[in-house]
């Protein structure tokens, strides 16, 4: 007997057509799976009641992964053990040298265009060890909710870039999920507030998960996020406040050093205790001894637990001041701030919180589910559970995206924050006279150069009609969907050949890397601009060169004499030199010296060809070849 | 005679209306459809129509049409868990066949 859950009015199914989805937090220590029943967003939890599943898969030669508290228990082959695998999502084989990851699992950098973790079962992309996480997921949630889903939403950080988030569409299909929607997690958390009914708003969402610190301002206007700003650091979480405690505990105890793994597990552990208790009580006693005669008994309390964190909350409020910073918002105006991550149970962190934005910050909802229920929402929404009316939420590109053109400059097509879903053309031509193919660079950020930008892909229009160097016209279309994935494509108008290509990963950033790409361009848009137009007037020069020269080989010999045609080459010399300087100014004299140098060349040239046009015939013919060229 | 609820039931569809904080209440009806002629219908009720029937039950305003109260007289809604799954189900003693899934039925 299907059991039945309370619909919204009028939004009840016909029998064995329920619309099941899911919202997934895929994370990197943690994964969640929440759903939406009877009206109300709850997190799933698995047979044996847990409400998370930890990140963890664990490979066995030739038999189905474990995953979960399975795999963390299984301590065998720690080199088949993947924990983390989110921070290598949309990762290049480059970026795995600098990882800490490194030191922990072998890689295999040949096998494909990805970077694999060697295992017992063969090589392992990222991709692969998150399709097992979001198949275990997918599992619970199906049994749980009594069908086959139609589809989840997976949340990803605000700061993923197209590979990452590539990277995770391309997990969720493997496991066989059908992913309604990608969405910022700090997004997902505002949602689960219902922050997304107000009308407009300013939001800080403060991420203090097991390993990392995220914190990302929100602007709220018409259901539509906008990421305004997100710094963090990548170092810096749970983990810390529990290590605080054991240097503590250490002290205490008299113990210079750990031995072993186990002891440091079990040291941990129990510092882990004592910060849980200490969440709710003012004091907690303590009472440690270990294997090598080390003894402690006695007392924690809050007000000294406090004095050992204030340091380390006092690190994730120096971000906090730069989103404001960076977005050029005062604390006055952010309007709600929510809490994220399990750290935030730490009464000192609400408190230091609260008094940097000087408001009472949202902890109503579990921090550690906050993500993975917000997603919940918008999947119910999205598989068409509530009336249209209710939300349609969008979200924006968070690096502006463009193009390569001539000098090595990029053109930006979509800017970054742009609403999507979003399709947007523009116009490009040839730089060169009889040019039949286009290659194509798009790339990703906010610097004036290409090299400073992020590489998405490459692509190459052939059949262009040859033509004089401008006159064909090629409309290129950047289409970002609504998980901020992007198409690009590009059309000759005249002979209607088209090509196009879809982003996919092709090497990545680091976390950190991408908030330094949008710092760096603020840092340097002065000098950013400068080489622009230094570049611009270079291409400019090629340009003149180019037309010259061709001009030159074709009928020069025939206009110029000796004299004239050493005059001309001189200035073309000129131009070169000038080329290989750093002065603007200086290159446009020498363009324009040599246009004047020319001049007479050009005026020779287009007379002989206007003669070449009229000799022979009627003067008739003539005025009617003026009227209708 | 109307329609009763168990105490997990009603527990649970006074957690869920105060948690929507909003409506007057709870909507259980008939339609004709699915593979055994006739399907049940719950949903948060926003309005009284007409045409409904409302009932006080465990302190739950219980709204019916009158059309689908002729099927439901005497049905006890219970809230149950099979595996992981959890949900409301229909104990309705005019029902003489339902299809596997007990989806749809007919009386």
């Amino acid at each position: 007997m299907a059991l039945l859950q309370i619909a919204e009015p009028g939004q009840s199914q016909a029998p064995h057509q329920h619309r099941l989805a899911v919202g997934i937090d895929l994370g990197t220590t943690n994964s969640l799976v929440a759903a939406v029943r009877s009206g109300s967003a709850d997190v799933l939890p698995d047979e044996s009641g847990n409400r998370s599943l930890p990140s963890v898969v664990h490979y066995q030669s030739g038999e189905v992964p474990l995953v979960g508290h399975e795999a963390e228990s299984n301590v065998s082959d720690a080199l088949s053990t993947i924990r983390s695998a989110k921070r290598l999502m949309g990762k290049g084989a480059s970026d795995i040298q600098d990882s800490w990851l490194n030191k922990h699992y072998q890689f295999d950098v040949d096998s494909g265009s990805l970077p694999a973790f060697v295992t017992a079962d063969g090589p392992k992309s990222a991709i692969d060890v998150s399709a097992a996480i979001l198949k275990t997921l997918k599992e619970t949630a199906e049994q749980t909710l009594g069908g086959d889903l139609v589809g989840a939403v997976v949340t990803v950080p605000a700061y993923f870039d197209d590979a990452q988030r590539q990277a995770t569409k391309d997990a969720a299909a493997l496991a066989g999920l059908s992913v309604l929607r990608l969405l910022n997690e700090p997004t997902a958390a505002a949602v689960a507030y219902g922050l997304d009914n107000d009308s407009e708003g300013t939001i800080a969402i403060y991420d203090l998960g097991g390993g990392t610190f995220d914190i990302s301002l929100l602007k709220m206007q018409q259901g539509i996020f906008e990421v305004l700003a997100t710094a963090g650091d990548t170092s810096l979480g749970g983990d810390d406040i529990d290590n605080l405690i054991v240097d503590w505990l250490m002290k205490k105890a008299d113990i210079d050093a750990l031995s072993g793994e186990s002891e440091q597990a079990s040291i941990k552990e129990y510092a882990k205790s004592i910060k849980e208790a200490l969440s709710t009580e003012e004091s907690v006693t303590v009472d440690w001894s270990d294997a090598h005669g080390h003894a402690w008994k006695g007392e924690l309390s809050l007000e000294e637990f406090n004095s050992m964190l204030e340091p380390l909350i006092a690190r994730t409020l120096k971000p906090c001041r730069q989103v404001l910073r960076d977005a050029n918002v005062d604390k006055e105006s952010v309007t709600a701030v929510v809490m994220v991550g399990g750290s935030t149970r730490v009464p000192l962190v609400r408190n230091k919180v609260g008094e940097f934005f000087e408001q009472t910050v949202l902890t109503s909802i579990n921090p550690d589910e906050v993500v993975a229920i917000g997603a919940a929402i918008q999947a119910d929404v999205l598989a068409g559970n509530k009336p249209d009316s209710d939300l349609l939420l969008l979200d924006v590109t968070p690096l502006s995206l463009g193009l390569e053109i001539m000098g090595g400059m990029v053109e930006k097509v979509i800017p970054r924050n742009t609403t999507i879903p979003i399709a947007r053309g523009q116009e490009f031509t040839t730089y060169k006279d009889g040019q039949t193919a286009m290659a194509l660079h798009v790339v990703q950020g906010e610097r004036e150069m290409v090299d400073d930008c992020r590489s998405l892909a490459r692509f190459e229009l052939k059949g262009i009609p040859e033509r004089v160097a401008g006159a064909a016209r090629i409309q290129v279309l950047f289409q970002v969907d609504a998980d901020g994935l992007l198409t690009v494509s590009a059309l000759e108008r005249e002979s209607g050949v088209v090509a196009s290509v879809d982003v996919k990963p092709s090497y990545g950033l680091s976390d950190g890397e991408i908030e330094r790409m949008l710092r760096e361009s603020m840092d340097n848009a002065g000098e950013d601009m400068q080489r622009r137009v230094l570049q611009e007037q270079r291409v400019e020069a090629s340009r003149v060169l180019e037309a010259i020269a061709s001009a030159l080989e074709a009928d020069g010999d025939e206009h110029l004499s000796a004299e004239e045609r050493e005059l001309v080459d001189q200035q073309i010399q000129n131009v070169k030199v000038s080329m290989e300087g750093e002065d603007r100014a200086a290159i446009k004299t020498a363009v324009h010296d040599l246009e004047h140098a020319s001049a007479e060349f050009v005026e020779r040239r287009m007379n002989a060809s206007v003669r070449k046009m009229m000799s022979g015939k009627e003067i008739d013919a003539i005025d009617s070849t003026l009227e209708n060229p | 005679m109307g329609v009763t609820f168990t105490d997990r039931a009603a527990e649970h569809i006074k957690g869920f209306l105060e948690k929507r904080g909003k409506g007057v209440g709870l909507r259980l009806a008939v339609r004709t459809t699915g593979c055994s002629g006739l399907a049940y219908v719950l949903e948060f009720a926003d309005e009284v129509a007409a045409n409904d029937e409302v009932f006080e039950n465990n302190d739950v305003t219980v709204v019916i049409d009158k059309k689908s109260l002729v099927y439901l007289d005497g049905t006890e809604l219970d809230f149950t868990r099979e595996g992981l799954n959890e949900g409301f189900k229909f104990n309705n003693p005019n029902v003489k066949d339902e299809c596997g899934c007990g989806e749809s039925f007919t009386i």
